[in-house]
């Protein structure tokens, strides 16, 4: 991934992933992976943890919600956004209500 | 990641797997990469055995999937081998002409779970110059993007490009644009095999290459980010050669109709390896073990220039099979590289095309058939190989 462009988008808008990607466990990389058409990008750690959750159910802030309360005390928000803007500039991810 | 730099005790695995399912074909195209001596191989891998094959490219960790051919569609049981692929977790490509895709095979392909199609333009009749406006092509196109459309794919056209058709850029576009196409793919012809059999009539010469590319610039302009166009420019009219296949033995690994494996789909004509079989090997083996998957990976094998050149983990040397048949010995820098000693059989070949006609005496056009791979094939074997 070259530059990585930052999209914000609506925190409370319910997001999916996007048509034609696929997230998966990848045991030989032993992390979660997006594909695409022709390419995969490992997303290792938290960042992984977090793309779970995108499953045309949640929003960012129940995302958000969500690990705060799965790990107590640790401040979280921040990389959520980073990660989820960033996957949002990429295309992996869209806001539902947004269409 | 291992550096191309250092020899690698043990590379990375496969990502990419591609299955040229089989070598049969409904088309003749001059510019096709596959082998020139397809008709002399062995018999094609049996359903089971293509799914022991997906299986071990599966647990050897690759996770793209091309089916391809020559026409993919021309196995009967592509069906089972998709539905198979999916389960096994692969993102899996289905590269076609488009001719054979019915309604029922593209329902069973969404049913099994395909997850994306690359339909090429390709000439589907034997009159080059006319196969562009021939109303056969473009309703099996149009038939086939409405397939492709219903079934919620997105819509990826890829047509190669060659002296004949080259100046056909803008209507190429336009038919692209007609039939809904969401990416497209314009493709110089690179030249390997029939495509290098034909080079010196398929070859554009500078002028047509500067024209397609500002039509294909102009056509970016006014669609937006409606259609996205690739322009893939040929090798030969570059002065750096391409980081062929990301490096020998790096990403992908190649599994052709009869079985054997290699690390591209043109490595089978390079003399003195031997690629094992998928029939009598396994995939892991053949990837990490095998002499074949290792003679080139790393730089050990490299002469001058390479050897010294601060570009060699960027470039590996460019394309062991290019400089294989121009210089004869692929350990030699790709002649696209114009600090290479053989730079000028390059560029003599772009001077040959930039006249504006082809010389009467031009090697008449040869088109992939049967009958032309069985003559190609005893001629290479009369033949010694330069050296």
């Amino acid at each position: 991934m070259a530059q990585p462009q930052r999209i914000a988008f609506d925190h409370d808008a319910v997001i999916d992933i996007a048509k034609y990607y696929r997230f998966q466990w990848e045991p030989a990389q032993n992390c979660h992976v997006i594909l695409y058409p022709e390419g995969m990008v490992k997303l290792p750690g938290s960042s992984g943890e977090i793309m779970k959750r995108v499953d045309g159910t949640r929003s960012l802030n129940g995302i958000v919600a969500e690990l705060e309360q799965q790990f107590p005390g640790i401040e979280l928000r921040a990389d959520v956004v980073d990660f989820l803007e960033v996957a949002h500039g990429n295309g992996w991810i869209k806001p539902k209500a947004a269409g | 990641m291992e550096t191309a730099g250092s020899n690698p005790k043990r590379p990375g695995n496969p990502l990419w797997l591609l299955a040229e399912v089989t070598y049969k074909c409904p088309l003749h195209c001059v510019f096709c990469y596959n082998p020139t001596d397809y008709a002399t191989y062995g018999p094609e891998l049996t359903t089971e055995e293509w799914l022991k094959v997906l299986r071990e490219g599966r647990e050897l960790g690759a996770t793209q999937l091309g089916f391809s051919g020559g026409e993919p569609l021309m196995r009967d049981d592509l069906e089972i081998m998709i539905a198979e692929a999916r389960k096994l977790g692969y993102y899996t490509n289905l590269i076609t002409s488009g001719v054979g895709l019915t309604e029922k095979r593209i329902a069973a392909f969404k049913e099994g779970g395909l997850d994306h199609i690359q339909l090429s333009f390709q000439d589907s009749t034997r009159e080059m110059n006319d196969w562009l406006s021939s109303t056969k092509t473009f309703e099996l196109k149009k038939r086939v993007a409405e397939l492709i459309q219903k079934y919620d794919y997105p819509m990826v056209f890829n047509c190669v490009l060659h002296r004949h058709n080259i100046d056909h850029t803008q209507q190429i576009l336009e038919m692209a644009e007609q039939l809904g196409a969401e990416y497209v793919e314009l493709a110089n012809t690179q030249y390997y095999a029939w495509a290098f059999e034909n080079r010196d009539q398929l070859l554009p010469s500078h002028d047509q290459l500067r024209r397609a590319e500002e039509v294909t610039n102009k056509f970016r302009e006014r669609v937006g980010d409606k259609i996205k166009v690739y322009f893939v420019v040929p090798d030969y009219h570059s002065t750096r050669p391409k980081a062929c296949m990301n490096g020998w033995g790096s990403l992908f690994i190649t599994v052709t109709s009869d079985g054997v494996v290699l690390p591209c789909h043109e490595a089978r004509m390079l003399p003195g390896l031997t690629f094992p079989s998928a029939r009598d090997h396994d995939l892991k083996w053949i990837w990490y073990d095998s002499p074949g998957f290792n003679a080139y990976r790393g730089d050990a094998w490299m002469q001058e220039p390479c050897r010294t050149c601060p570009d060699k983990e960027k470039d590996f040397g460019g394309c062991r099979c290019q400089a294989y048949m121009l210089t004869g010995d692929a350990r030699n820098a790709d002649p696209v590289c114009d600090l290479s000693p053989h730079h000028h059989l390059i560029t003599e070949a772009v001077e040959k095309a930039d006249r504006p006609t082809l010389p009467p005496n031009v090697k008449p056009i040869v088109f992939r058939d049967d009958r032309n791979s069985r003559l190609l094939s005893a001629k290479k074997t009369d033949t010694t190989p330069v050296t």
